[in-house]
């Protein structure tokens, strides 16, 4: 290397730097353990999540934040009150009597979990959960709606009681059909978006058909 | 078998493909054999699943609408869901309409000895699936309107679509079954209208009402006309 001849180095410069790699604000072990945290802050985090995604639910907007943290806590909690508030309906025998606890329970995730492999048949982009996770939050509206007639029907069952329940629970049913759809109908190639909405539409009747027949002991 | 794909290819389909069948299937036309100018080799499963799925709760809305009604001229009746009939009547159709056709096809491949190709112009299983399937859509706007208590029109209601849905079958279905001998092949189209019949007829007679007679079907409690109601 001819252009190096001269360069001559001193044999006293000291090296001198720092071996350690410089830490980052917080070290990336700190943020993923919540081993640590206390309990409250662990309850407070998914609480807050699932509220999150209520009111996601109450306001549609195209976002995608309820699709990509899907959890399956709020369906369930929605889907346990739905089916407590939907008990002692008529059941002066053991055969005529409204659905049962388990029979609410099961309608509701069987048709949900039969709704999505449809859309994922159709050819959907959407995972399973994520569409199971929708389909639950949906249910929202309707378990308002349940909870009005109840309120309504203590104060009498006539038929200003039964028309202002007609008229709730077709409003509801509307809202869950219209988010849930808000939600699921993009992922779907556009000329099968009605094969899509189609049977959420059956599902959500046949809950809002329970809800309106529903007639207390 | 068993992957998501392998059924992908039973539900390719578009919205508009399913309106044209189920238009097809109610209108019997001597030309046109549904499985060949509509389905053309596409047979899906969509269709017949959820118009099954479509008539029981047609038909489990109707029953409870019916009964509304009749008991609104007696206050004193409760009204009681009969939950369970929804879901008897749910089986019954589902399995009338698997099973029929894999009994139409079973014989059919019987006949020709043999499950075969697509030599004269026999039917795979699924077509025959298809075929029943979206031939029951002619019953579910019947369904919806048993609910109007007048009895000759109900009656209208349930010939009306069983005879369509019944000669357009017989329509597709008489190419491969007169490849076996004309004489089998009336009986098999006698069979499938009777059996269509039966279908329609047991959905009439499946919601109770409490003012004609009641369903004395299998086990189900029928509706009582209450002897608890207070004075």
């Amino acid at each position: 290397f001819p252009g190096l001849a001269d360069v001559s180095i001193s044999q006293d410069i000291p090296v001198e730097g720092e071996i350690t790699v410089p830490v980052g604000s917080h070290s990336p072990d700190e943020d993923y353990s919540t081993l640590d945290e206390p309990v409250k802050d662990t309850i407070m985090r998914d609480l807050k999540a699932v509220g999150k995604k209520f009111v996601h639910v109450m306001y549609p907007r195209k976002s995608s934040a309820l699709l990509r943290d899907w959890d399956l806590w709020g369906p369930l909690v929605l889907c346990v009150s739905l089916a407590l508030m939907l008990q002692g309906g008529s059941a002066d025998s053991k055969d005529d009597g409204g659905p049962q606890f388990a029979e609410v329970f099961v309608i509701i995730w069987f048709g949900a979990v039969v709704i999505t492999l449809n859309s994922k048949l159709l050819g959907g982009t959407i995972s399973f959960f994520q569409s199971l996770c929708v389909l639950g939050y949906c249910v929202l509206p309707l378990t308002v709606a349940m909870l009005v007639c109840r309120l309504v029907l203590l104060a009498g069952a006539g038929t200003i009681s039964f028309i202002i329940r007609l008229i709730v629970v077709v409003a509801m049913f509307g809202w869950s059909t219209l988010a849930s759809t808000a939600f699921l109908a993009d992922s779907q190639p556009p000329n099968r978006k009605a094969l899509v909405v189609y049977p959420i539409f059956l599902f959500y009747f046949v809950i809002s058909w329970m809800i309106l027949t529903f007639t207390p002991q | 078998f068993w992957t998501l794909e392998y059924y992908q290819a039973f539900f390719d389909v578009d919205t508009k493909q399913v309106l044209e069948r189920i238009k097809a299937s109610v209108t019997p036309i001597p030309g046109k054999n549904f499985v060949r100018h509509r389905l053309r080799n596409n047979p899906d499963l969509y269709g017949p699943f959820w118009i099954c799925a479509t008539l029981a709760l047609a038909l489990a809305v109707s029953g409870n609408l019916s009964q509304l009604s009749a008991l609104r001229g007696h206050p004193e009746r409760r009204y009681s869901p009969h939950f369970h009939h929804v879901t008897v009547a749910a089986t019954l159709i589902y399995c009338y309409a698997g099973l029929v056709p894999l009994a139409l096809w079973g014989f059919l491949c019987w006949r020709r000895g043999g499950p075969g190709g697509d030599s004269g112009g026999s039917f795979s299983l699924l077509e025959t699936l298809c075929a029943y399937g979206y031939s029951l859509s002619a019953y579910v706007p019947a369904a919806v309107l048993w609910v109007v208590p007048v009895p000759w029109l109900q009656w209208v209601l349930l010939a009306l679509p069983a005879l369509l849905s019944a000669s357009a079958l017989a329509v597709t279905f008489w190419p491969p079954l007169r490849a076996g001998g004309r004489v089998s092949a009336v009986a098999v189209v006698a069979t499938l209208v009777a059996l269509h019949a039966l279908l329609a007829v047991g959905c009439k007679v499946t919601p109770p009402k409490t003012h004609t007679r009641s369903w004395g079907g299998s086990g189900a409690a029928p509706a009582p006309p209450d002897a608890s109601s207070p004075p």
